[in-house]
């Protein structure tokens, strides 16, 4: 699904699509004994009497009705049989994406069965068989997409739809008694809440970045002096652990809230958003520097002699020349920082800056799974859709063609 | 030795000095406590956090690297050459996930303290090996290997004789960036109760601090810079067996 600008060039040996051996496609055989071990080995779904109790887990067969749990098994066999046996990537994509089609809501059908009805403290969640069938059926996916080799607008397109079911599924009410559902109904309010504040650090930071590192990056690329140092101080920067750098960035905002009444008044604290975004905002600066410089520095010398000739001011050369030139590479240093903010984001938690960390850290504390699932899963889609957005923009701006 | 390596022997005998008698140190922190709070972590020896800090990045690195090494050989043999595309579409996927999510989604499997710390940073420490060991075995022109087969090596012998020596500068480079994300990102493990040094960091935040959080970030972007140096010094020492002239290309 994701596949960077530099894979573009491809690799000296022949690519993918070799026909090794026999009939039988190895990753499907892969796929199919995760599919079997999943459905047969292991759990699907862990029953708990309240949120906080350890479990006891049920197999296919205990966790649906029997009509259900039979077709599931059909289902999900003839899905493996197609992995191992047929070769066309579309066919393969179509039986991967129904077996997730039915998955999701199978999940959603066991929860609502084995809930006794009434009771609100119950919590059915995924387990192992659960998550080993969908990475096996994942997996397919993958495959699938790389070997169809998407372009940009069918990939976005692609993602499109994966959250348009996505949404569905959760709209419908499907997944109502599924535990991590559940986790949410209590603090939708707090939810989106943090939700927004993460995405508030994480762009907040980014567009500040873009601000400062981008006039920063070409004024290295005009000077080489320049350009040495601030890449130096930059990489130290990054090899400040994340909560250490939060939390020494308490120290000059405390002290700049405490004598400045303006920095007060501006919401500037010693803990909170501020010192968060700063610190997301340090991190942020190397890529969007570096890749600038790099972007500038590797326009051909001839593009740059023929746009002298032309009787263009260096001003314009810059700006009508070596910027659009230089874009996909800024691009891509965007990219790289978009998806590690929204990570790094989670740690604000740690020093009051809100954001989905809050549940993690919350669901460390209280050993509850659901609500660590609650916080990361989110986090993972964002960075996930985030990195697929921005690789297609990339792609888009240096004009590979869909 | 230039400037820089003088450079991190001061910052080496400073960082020894600090571990081993912070007590001597306390001044410098004195002024960010507030309350006559302890000015040096008291909970525990810094020095012992330190070393089990290492010892759990170290640790962690290691399996990755023998792991991420073995697959990319893998997918870059002709039996493996098919999972190569679907290879490389994961390492991009995985590499989206934030370092917290995978730590704290291991905790519920495998309870708290040093395991799932492990378990974090082996996962998150395997992209950038794998990925360098990938670009580095297919960086080897054609033509090289030609000339070994030419020369009557088999597949085994051209791997270890010729593609593996000529790739390891750029499987080092992939290596000292995984060991260096992982030593910050091990700090993180101490949330789940892991020993190391972000314990010092976490403890400053909780009682409000500073010196703390000063003295456990230091101490790692300290051991950072070092580190980054040391195998540094590594990749060029490999280069330079190389030949130079080919190793400023890859480099």
């Amino acid at each position: 699904m994701i596949a960077p600008a530099r894979d573009r060039g491809g690799p000296i040996r022949p690519d993918g699509d070799v026909v090794v051996g026999s009939g039988v496609d190895r990753l499907g055989a892969l796929v199919a004994m995760m599919i079997g071990v999943g459905l047969l080995a292991v759990p699907l779904v862990t029953y708990r009497a309240n949120r906080i109790v350890a479990g006891d887990t049920r197999s296919v067969m205990e966790a649906l009705p029997l009509v259900g749990a039979v077709g599931l098994i059909v289902a999900l066999v003839a899905i493996a049989g197609i992995a191992v046996l047929v070769r066309q990537p579309p066919l393969r994509l179509a039986a991967a994406a129904i077996g997730m089609a039915l998955l999701f809501p199978a999940i959603g059908w066991a929860a609502s069965y084995l809930t006794p009805p009434g009771n609100t403290f119950a919590r059915v969640s995924p387990a192992a068989g659960f998550w080993l069938i969908g990475l096996a059926l994942a997996l397919l996916l993958a495959d699938c997409l790389t070997r169809l080799r998407f372009g940009p607008w069918e990939r976005l397109a692609s993602l499109a739809l994966a959250f348009a079911l996505l949404a569905v599924l959760l709209a419908s009410g499907s997944w109502n008694d599924v535990s991590l559902v559940r986790e949410y109904a209590g603090r939708a309010e707090s939810f989106w809440r943090e939700g927004r504040q993460h995405l508030f650090l994480a762009l907040g930071s980014l567009s500040a970045a873009i601000l400062i590192g981008f006039p920063l990056g070409v004024l290295c690329h005009r000077a080489r002096i320049l350009k040495g140092a601030t890449l130096q101080v930059l990489n130290i920067i990054q090899t400040i652990p994340s909560i250490a750098l939060f939390g020494i960035l308490m120290v000059p905002l405390g002290y700049l809230a405490a004598v400045s009444p303006l920095a007060h008044a501006l919401g500037i604290r010693g803990i909170g958003a501020a010192p968060a975004l700063v610190a997301l905002f340090l991190y942020s600066l190397l890529p969007v520097v570096a890749n600038t410089v790099v972007g500038l520095d590797q326009v051909a010398a001839p593009v740059v002699d023929a746009a002298r000739g032309m009787g263009l001011s260096r001003r314009q050369q810059l700006f009508q020349v070596k910027l659009p030139l230089a874009f996909p590479i800024i691009l891509t240093g965007i990219r790289i920082v978009l998806v590690q903010n929204l990570g790094l984001a989670t740690v604000a938690a740690l020093i009051g800056g809100g954001g989905l960390g809050t549940f993690i850290f919350q669901g460390i504390g209280q050993t509850a799974m659901d609500l660590v699932l609650l916080g990361a899963i989110p986090i993972v889609a964002m960075a996930f859709a985030a990195a697929v957005v921005l690789d297609a923009v990339v792609d888009l701006a240096s004009g590979v063609r869909p | 030795m230039g400037w820089a390596g003088i450079g991190r022997l001061v910052v080496f005998a400073l960082l020894v000095a600090f571990l081993t008698m912070p007590d001597a140190f306390a001044f410098v922190f004195e002024p960010l406590t507030e309350n006559n709070a302890p000015a040096i972590y008291n909970q525990g020896s810094l020095w012992s956090l330190t070393v089990s800090h290492l010892t759990i990045v170290f640790g962690a690195g290691l399996a990755s690297t023998v792991l991420a090494v073995a697959l990319g050989i893998f997918v870059t043999r002709p039996s493996g050459l098919e999972f190569l595309p679907l290879s490389r579409s994961l390492v991009n996927i995985g590499q989206t996930f934030p370092p917290i999510a995978v730590l704290a989604v291991a905790v519920p499997l495998v309870g708290f303290g040093e395991a799932p710390t492990f378990i974090a940073l082996f996962l998150y420490g395997l992209l950038p090996i794998f990925e360098n060991t990938l670009g580095g075995l297919t960086q080897v022109p054609p033509l090289t290997l030609d000339a070994a087969r030419g020369m009557g090596m088999g597949p085994t012998r051209r791997l270890f004789s010729v593609e593996l020596p000529l790739a390891l500068p750029v499987i080092l480079a992939g290596i000292r960036l995984s060991i260096i994300i992982n030593l910050g990102t091990a700090t993180i493990g101490s949330t789940v109760a892991a020993k190391g040094l972000g314990e010092v960091i976490i403890a400053g935040l909780q009682s409000n601090n500073l010196a703390f959080v000063l003295q456990g970030g230091l101490v790692v972007a300290l051991l950072a810079v070092l580190i980054h140096g040391l195998m540094g010094g590594i990749e060029r020492f490999a280069l330079r067996r190389l030949g130079g002239e080919r190793g400023g290309a890859l480099a």
